[in-house]
């Protein structure tokens, strides 16, 4: 493993200039009605997945954003909307500058698209099994044209591999001969290979060992320091979150609840649901620890609670947080959607998750 | 009774699991002892393929064929149980050994509400008539912090939500209130928030009911929070056995190590994971010698020849040479640690 002796930690936050990336009242419905028979002859209504219900996120040149959340929270619905698998049901996506919802040629489309990559949970499922691992590699080499020839596209797609820490050798294998951590490798490969300037991964590890996700996160580093890459990372784990992110966007029911630096946001969370959510982290530390677990579970998102989503779960909820929706606003140097954070009711709970 | 308080309620002893291929044999548990006391929760730690389930299969008696147990003993309560007969064992199985598995929606019957099955399973292992065990499923139910238990009594499982279908298999697992409960990963397929209840609720049923657990999991930090003793398996052995803390913080063998340094933690200033590199072998690549060897930075060429039992290690035992007074011969040249 060639070391460089530059030490490998997680991007300090930017200055804010013109983020590469702006998310505006973004929002995806989903329609699972029953058949339209069943609505006539059973009565029975219309139902929407309100999966994204406006999210506002900026993502500065060079830091890592991190979304977490629960399962059904909507993080990996952003995910997709960003890259465009999904069109958004309202709101807005600008990358670098550039409205994603504009109607553009398609050479045009395709330059953009170029500078954007995904990077997928379940390296077993987003790999071609019937593919070689060069031709993998390769294909957004070929798809974008970014190489005039099969000889620099060998040398680019080589090259590749040696970056992840596979060897050229490893061209000619089929997907299934290699393990989990080195079939993420090869998705992160083929990530790269239309040299992207902004990576989307969701859940990358969240498949993988603890060992070979280590080896995965090290390696997401140092390309990030390697190739001053941006990364919007979806994970529901808190500690890998706090180990890679520059910010952490804790989502709830579809909708931002905190925006913090991760400093901040493990030193002094302020939304309710924050604080359960570090409450619940299991630590190496917390041996034999006894903790409060909190009651209920995420509401289906069919018929979210009117007012403040978690109301039903919150300790600290009123007549207000049943009614009236909380917006995002500034809470010191976090953004907090809370109406006990707002009016100053919440305990100032000054209990940082971050162990000295 | 008063012989048997400090004996072990489970003693598994050299035992072998072996799966007979075309290619040969795959030996996927090989030679595996540990005990766990009465009331006693044992984590068992590894990677995918470290063998930490089958050895769980191994103990309820669920091995899947071709699977078998190819050596060694399992005791429960002083008796030999891995020689039965499918018919007896299915007798121990649900009355003193509970089960919990991961996906909870393949443990329950989907044709059958929960209450029925509830009543089925304490009638096949108590002498209840229908009443009382109905009685005894609700205040199971409400044991488990299920709301409404009545209500609930009449649903499907897939009218729960995860995490309450979980609450439901332990319940079932409860049911004839056994010695022992074998759990496989009872909190992967959950949300963190539902996992913190559904490992709370575990605790505290082990503590009320002094029910033994050997709970096989990936997750170090359920681990850490609920095991008494943790046994770390790798490529079908142990390789270090040990008190939670001491395991979790002054680890012997340089595996155990390499995996606790492995573990983003929310505490230390932001710095580069521990890398172990490389991966488990596959069970057909298990190198002779100690298994870890190839990956291991202290290996030398003892390692690569003889296997290290478990022996005394600091606070915990290890199968490593570096522990053994003789310790690991000279290092291996370079670039075989490297590879």
């Amino acid at each position: 493993m060639p070391d460089t002796g530059v030490p490998v930690t997680r991007p300090a936050p930017q200055a804010a200039a013109r983020p590469l990336l702006r998310l505006e009242r973004l929002k995806r419905h989903f329609d699972v009605s029953p058949p339209w028979l069943a609505r006539v002859l059973e009565r029975k209504p219309r139902a929407i997945v309100q999966a994204v219900d406006g999210v506002d996120i900026e993502i500065a040149r060079g830091e890592t954003f991190s979304l977490v959340g629960e399962s059904g929270c909507g993080k990996s619905t952003v995910a997709r909307l960003v890259v465009g698998l999904y069109p958004p049901t309202a709101g807005r996506i600008e990358f670098d500058g550039a409205d994603m919802g504009a109607r553009r040629g398609r050479a045009e489309m395709a330059a953009i698209r170029r500078r954007m990559q995904m990077i997928f949970q379940d390296p077993y499922a987003s790999l071609n099994p019937r593919w070689r691992v060069f031709d993998i590699i390769a294909e957004p080499i070929r798809a974008f044209g970014l190489a005039k020839s099969g000889q620099e596209i060998r040398q680019r797609v080589e090259g590749l591999l040696r970056q992840v820490r596979l060897t050229p050798a490893d061209g000619v294998k089929y997907p299934h001969e290699f393990s989990g951590g080195q079939r993420q490798r090869i998705s992160i490969a083929r990530a790269l290979a239309s040299r992207p300037e902004f990576l989307v991964c969701d859940e990358p590890t969240s498949a993988l060992d603890v060992s070979v996700q280590a080896q995965i996160l090290n390696l997401m580093m140092e390309l990030q320091r390697d190739f001053g890459l941006t990364y919007l990372f979806i994970s529901h784990n808190l500690a890998v979150v706090y180990h890679i992110s520059t910010r952490v966007g804790v989502m709830y029911l579809g909708r931002l609840v905190e925006v913090a630096a991760t400093d901040t946001l493990f030193r002094r969370p302020r939304h309710p649901y924050t604080r359960m959510l570090l409450d619940t982290i299991p630590d190496l530390e917390m041996t034999g620890r006894r903790r409060a677990p909190v009651a209920g579970e995420v509401p289906s998102p069919i018929n979210p609670p009117a007012g403040c989503a978690f109301h039903p779960r919150c300790p600290f909820a009123n007549d207000r947080c049943r009614r009236e929706r909380p917006e995002l606003l500034a809470a010191g140097e976090t953004r907090v959607a809370c109406h006990a954070v707002e009016e100053g009711r919440l305990p100032a709970e000054e209990r940082s998750y971050v162990r000295a | 009774m008063t012989s048997l308080a400090n004996a072990p309620l489970l003693e598994v002893s050299h035992l072998r699991v072996e799966f007979p291929t075309r290619r040969g044999t795959l030996v996927a548990v090989d030679d595996v002892s540990f005990d766990i006391a009465p009331g006693e929760v044992l984590g068992v730690v590894g990677e995918s393929g470290a063998g930490k389930s089958l050895t769980g299969a191994a103990i309820i008696g669920l091995l899947e064929p071709p699977g078998r147990i190819a050596g060694g003993e399992i005791r429960l309560e002083g008796e030999r149980i891995d020689n039965l007969p499918y018919e007896k064992m299915r007798r121990i199985r649900g009355a003193r050994i509970g089960a919990i598995f991961q996906d909870p929606l393949t443990s329950l019957n989907p044709l059958y509400t929960v209450g029925r099955q509830l009543v089925e399973t304490i009638q096949t292992h108590l002498p209840l008539a229908a009443s009382a065990a109905r009685a005894r499923a609700l205040e199971l139910l409400k044991e488990v912090g299920i709301p409404a238990a009545e209500a609930r009594f009449e649903h499907y499982p897939h009218q729960f939500s995860g995490g309450m279908r979980q609450r439901v298999v332990i319940a079932l697992a409860l049911c004839a209130n056994p010695r022992l409960i074998v759990a496989d990963e009872p909190t992967t397929a959950l949300d963190v928030s539902i996992q913190a209840q559904i490992i709370a609720l575990l605790k505290k049923l082990c503590r009320e009911h002094r029910t033994a657990v050997m709970l096989v999991t990936h997750d170090m930090g359920v681990i850490a929070e609920t095991a008494d003793r943790v046994a770390v398996m790798y490529a079908g052995r142990l390789a270090e056995i040990g008190p939670v803390r001491d395991v979790v913080k002054q680890a012997a063998h340089p595996y155990t190590r390499g995996l606790m340094g492995s573990i983003p933690s929310i505490g230390e200033r932001s710095h580069r994971l521990t890398q172990i590199e490389g991966s488990m072998p596959r069970l057909t690549e298990i190198p002779p010698g100690c298994a870890f060897n190839p990956r291991c930075p202290h290996a030398g060429q003892r390692c690569t020849r003889e296997r290290p039992d478990l022996m005394p290690a600091g606070r915990t035992r290890a199968a490593c040479w570096l522990y053994d007074p003789q310790g690991v011969g000279a290092p291996l040249r370079a670039e075989t640690v490297d590879a």
